[in-house]
């Protein structure tokens, strides 16, 4: 202990000068003369993938750390295939599915199964597919997955807990404006996507009420085929058993039809300024927004430089500028949005207080405009590149994130080692690129510009920019008393 | 870079009630060092070589308690300050730079008293003491290399780059490749020994705009501001963290200035590391840079004790957002003996479908869209509040939660919880805590927060024990003792019609 005493009183007397004279020399004062040694080669362990005879994928990813055995079940099909008279059935099915049970128990008994045995199973949706997750301990694995499989296989989708999840939806509805930031981010996807486009589309009181029991059994059996699945698993296993015991889980499962990807065209807004007045808040929530871009998309490795370097972290020109300097906002940021199979959204957003609102889309503006004028410089570059290529390792630093990458490229039908193809992809951007990708997909003319604010304290009306289309976003009413499931009987329950 | 009130008390919510056996307990002791340096910060070491990469938490003993009269939000309003550099990082010239800052000081001081004069206001001379102060910022700017500190970090590959502040503490956070140890030694410890109050007033104007986001433009936050201040009359947990808006329009850098320095002292700080580190290599680097930062006595901790609550209080707040009900009883803060009781409660009313709260009012009475009950509001240092609160589906007023509320809590003071129950709160708190214990971040986060709660880190193995040991009987006891209606404090939001609403933004 003595000696550590020592050192420490030798460091605060050098501290103590270091403000009047150079540091001594064998005190580190500056981070650059710290040296950081290469990272040692990493080869992260890569899952087993098997495919059945009837098409379903299985990856298995063996991580002993913990006594505990996690999965996840994704089909194809998702809310963007559903009916537009019935938006909101697939947010329905992901829940109904799991709190509706199985033939043979409820989903109450389903619950207390489960939670005498802490593990869970849960099920959801979204815009391409359906989902089931667990995550037990590594004992009560069969146990557990007798529950997954018998949901997969055997749902039953109750009526009491239908109704259960169309008021909960009701609710989720009826509270959809009261937070001003939900309501920039649904709006502002409208605008991007169209307001009618299954991207972008909400549920509402009628295409709620609409949906019946029958419509998740029709769902189910339309698209739960073992072709249409793929299952992962990571934890504390033996690859060879789990194999065998997913293949007599699975194998004798015959294949179904395929699920196609619905054929959907994009409508974004046209350019110009939306507003969406809300008396109750003194900060403008504003987003520009227009379409993005595919994530196949040749140009995506120069994008996401370009977004780092522009909308990203501490470093990028949108914190730097509007934050850092302006001191206009909290939170700004954005980028080129990306989507693996359909384009994502290019989206600008930040908040600042009402009274700067007209000011602040005005700096956003300055920053799109100094793109061509003074253009991402070779600085900028270096370190987006540095921060994307330098944490690279946190995109496969866990077995499971290993695993989750994996099944994403399976399902969308990219390579499997697409990770290592953007990393070369990124290595290789230049100046030219991001200059190129800047011009190509950010005009400052073709943004559809929301503003969610208090109108009668900001700076400058809003018209003071351009033409301005106000954005209705009142909540259709329900259709009728009667179609209302708050107020109809409770419905008996299918046994 | 922002402050947590309450989702930072879930986390420590789920870590108090975790449990595990021995086993893993003395797996942990293995992989753990832990050394308190002769400066008395207490370093934690966590070896994880899952992966070539690091996680670490910084845990300062100071949050928004410590904040001074008339100066709410000055520790939330350091910790953005934690982010702008030092004497070495951040400027192209120190010496004139600080020089520069100095006389913002003084310009800002001599604004503020003129600004804030209660008679005789000279508005000529204000305009041009604002200018002056104005001015004198954006001489001092010029030294500025903006955003230095996480631009050296970003450029390292960081991940997860945050920090935040609340009632009881203040913690930074990250994540580097592994070869980068030495580079975040030197950078952590350099900012808690010379941060430089660079960029202070642009600064606080985006903290300000951090007060609308999260308080004035939102309803939740509204109702949450407005009921813990009525809960607390005397104990400073009723100032809000992020500080009231005159607060946050008066004080100045050299108010952070002094806050750091009283109370950024290495006794006051734990520093967890996890992940791919070899304590035998990894604690000399961690001693040599941390034990430069002096130490001196640690500062008058002491707060008002809340006096006890004696009638019922209430606020609505008429809004033109969706219902909202909560309600908070105060108990004793997380060292009291009946810690694990109140944690044993909070998992059977709240925790999943099987819980009680569920059942009775989403599923069965079909009143609320979600209800549950939670301890640790708004901070759990101190004596604090243990809250319900239920969403309240449409057609169903607030006050309509609080009966189905207090019909459970009847429950639970008249009734013995079932064996099934007991059990299921102990089996699920074991297979929490193993599930805290799969990655660098949480890990950090536990370890640094059990050490320094507890002096401990071990505790965080031991709640478990405690949880074990709560019987049917405790649980009554203790819900005889603190769900009184004496002792409730009620927050509402009633829906209004847009022109009817009142107390909306200033």
């Amino acid at each position: 202990m003595k000696s550590f005493a020592l050192v420490s009183f030798i460091c605060a007397a050098v501290l103590f000068c270091i403000t009047a004279a150079p540091p001594a020399t064998a005190q580190v004062s500056d981070w650059h003369q710290i040296k950081v040694a290469p990272l040692p080669a990493f080869h992260p362990q890569e899952p087993k993938r098997i495919k059945l005879p009837n098409g379903l994928v299985i990856f298995l990813q063996e991580d002993h750390e913990l006594p505990l055995i996690d999965g996840s079940i994704r089909i194809r099909g998702g809310s963007r295939s559903e009916a537009a008279n019935k938006v909101g059935l697939l947010e329905i099915y992901g829940e109904v599915w799991r709190t509706g049970g199985t033939k043979k128990q409820t989903g109450d008994q389903l619950d207390d199964y489960l939670e005498i045995r802490a593990a869970k199973v849960e099920t959801g949706s979204n815009q391409d597919s359906t989902t089931i997750g667990w995550s037990c301990l590594k004992a009560d694995f069969d146990d557990v997955f007798k529950g997954v499989s018998d949901l997969l296989r055997a749902p039953e989708f109750r009526e009491e807990k239908v109704d259960l999840a169309q008021r909960e939806l009701f609710d989720a509805i009826s509270r959809r404006n009261d937070d001003v930031g939900g309501i920039a981010a649904r709006e502002s996807t409208k605008l991007a996507y169209g307001p009618q486009s299954p991207y972008a589309r909400v549920p509402e009181y009628k295409t709620v009420a609409a949906v019946t029991r029958q419509d998740l059994l029709d769902w189910h059996h339309a698209h739960v085929h073992p072709n249409n699945i793929i299952l992962g698993v990571t934890g504390d296993f033996d690859s060879v058993a789990m194999e065998a015991k997913l293949r007599q889980s699975f194998g004798s499962w015959t294949a179904g039809p395929a699920i196609e990807k619905p054929e959907i065209k994009f409508q974004p807004a046209k350019p110009g300024y939306y507003l969406i007045p809300k008396e109750d808040v003194n900060q403008s929530n504003i987003r520009m927004v227009t379409l993005g871009i595919q994530r196949n998309n040749p140009d995506y490795y120069a994008a996401q430089v370009f977004n780092e370097a522009f909308g990203g972290g501490f470093s990028s020109r949108l914190f730097q500028s509007i934050r850092t300097k302006k001191g206009l906002a909290y939170g700004v940021g954005g980028g080129i949005g990306s989507a693996f199979d359909h384009p994502g959204i290019l989206r600008l957003s930040m908040g600042t207080k009402s009274q700067t609102t007209v000011e602040s889309i005005q700096a956003l503006y300055d920053e799109v405009d100094r793109l061509a004028k003074q253009p991402i410089g070779d600085e900028e570059i270096q370190r987006a590149k540095d921060s994307i290529l330098n944490s690279f390792v946190f995109n496969f630093d866990s077995p499971e994130k290993v695993l989750r990458e994996r099944m994403a490229y399976e399902f969308y039908g990219y390579p499997a080692d697409f990770l290592e193809q953007y990393r070369a992809g990124v290595e290789k951007v230049g100046k030219a690129d991001v200059a190129r990708v800047a011009a190509k997909y950010l005009h400052k003319d073709q943004l559809a510009v929301l503003v969610v604010g208090n109108t009668t304290d900001f700076d400058k009306p809003l018209a003071s920019l351009g033409p301005v289309t106000n954005v209705d976003i009142s909540i259709p009413p329900p259709p009728s008393e009667a179609q209302e499931p708050a107020a109809k009987p409770d419905a008996k329950p299918a046994q | 870079m922002k402050y947590r009130a309450i989702s930072f008390l879930t986390i420590l919510f789920a870590l108090s009630a975790a449990l595990a056996g021995a086993q893993d307990l003395a797996s942990f002791e293995k992989r753990i060092t832990v050394k308190k340096l002769a400066n008395g910060l207490t370093v934690v070491i966590c070896e994880r070589p899952e992966a070539p990469v690091f996680s670490f938490f910084t845990h300062v003993d100071a949050g928004s308690v410590q904040d001074p009269m008339g100066k709410t939000g000055l520790a939330h309003m350091f910790e953005h300050m934690a982010f702008k550099g030092t004497d070495k990082i951040g400027t192209t010239d120190y010496p004139a730079e600080k020089v520069a800052l100095a006389k913002v000081e003084e310009a800002y001081a001599a604004y503020i008293a003129e600004r804030d004069k209660s008679t005789g206001r000279d508005e000529q001379k204000l305009k041009q003491l604002e200018k002056t102060w104005q001015d004198d910022i954006a001489e001092a700017e010029k030294y500025v290399k903006p955003n230095e500190f996480p631009q050296i970090l970003e450029s390292n590959g960081v991940e997860g780059l945050n920090a935040f502040t609340n009632l009881d503490e203040t913690a930074y956070h990250y994540s580097l490749p592994g070869n980068r140890l030495e580079l975040w030694a030197y950078l952590e410890s350099e900012r808690f020994m010379h941060p430089v109050m660079r960029e202070f007033y642009k600064e606080r104007n985006v903290v300000i705009e951090e007060r609308r986001l999260r308080t004035d433009s939102n309803p939740v936050g509204r109702l949450l501001e407005q009921f813990v201040t009525a809960a607390y009359q005397a104990h400073p947990y009723h100032r809000p963290t992020i500080g009231w808006m005159s607060d946050l329009n008066s004080f100045s850098a050299t108010d952070a200035q002094k806050f750091f320095d009283e109370y950024y002292i290495p006794s006051n700080m734990v520093v967890a590391v996890v992940g791919d580190v070899k304590p035998s290599e990894a604690m000399p680097i961690i001693e040599k840079y941390f034990g430069r930062i002096p130490s001196h006595e640690k500062p008058d901790e002491r707060t008002t004790t809340e006096p006890p609550q004696n009638s019922e209080r209430r606020v609505v707040l008429r809004q033109t957002a969706q219902p909202l009900y909560l309600e908070g009883y105060h108990r004793p803060d997380y060292r009291s003996k009946d810690d694990a009781v109140y944690d044993a409660i909070a998992d059977l009313m709240s925790n999943g479908r099987t819980s009680r709260l569920y059942r009775a009012l989403v599923r069965d009475k079909k009143i609320a869209a979600d209800s549950a009950g939670f301890t640790g509001l708004p901070g759990n240092k101190y004596p604090h509040l243990f809250a319900f609160y239920a969403f309240p589906m449409p057609g169903h007023k607030p006050e309509e939660m609080g009966e189905a509320i207090h019909s459970e809590i009847e429950r639970l003071k008249k009734e013995d919880i079932s064996d099934e129950e007991l059990k299921m709160i102990t089996t699920r708190a074991k297979a929490n805590l193993l599930r805290g214990l799969a990655n660098n971040e949480g890990l950090a986060i536990q370890l640094a927060t059990y050490q320094a709660r507890y002096d401990d880190w071990r505790e965080l193995f031991h709640q478990v024990e405690n949880l074990d040991k709560v019987t049917k009987a405790d649980i009554r006891r203790v819900a005889n003792q603190t769900f009184v209606p004496t002792n409730r404090t009620v927050g509402i939001i009633e829906t209004v019609a847009p022109s009817d609403q009142k107390g909306g933004a200033q």
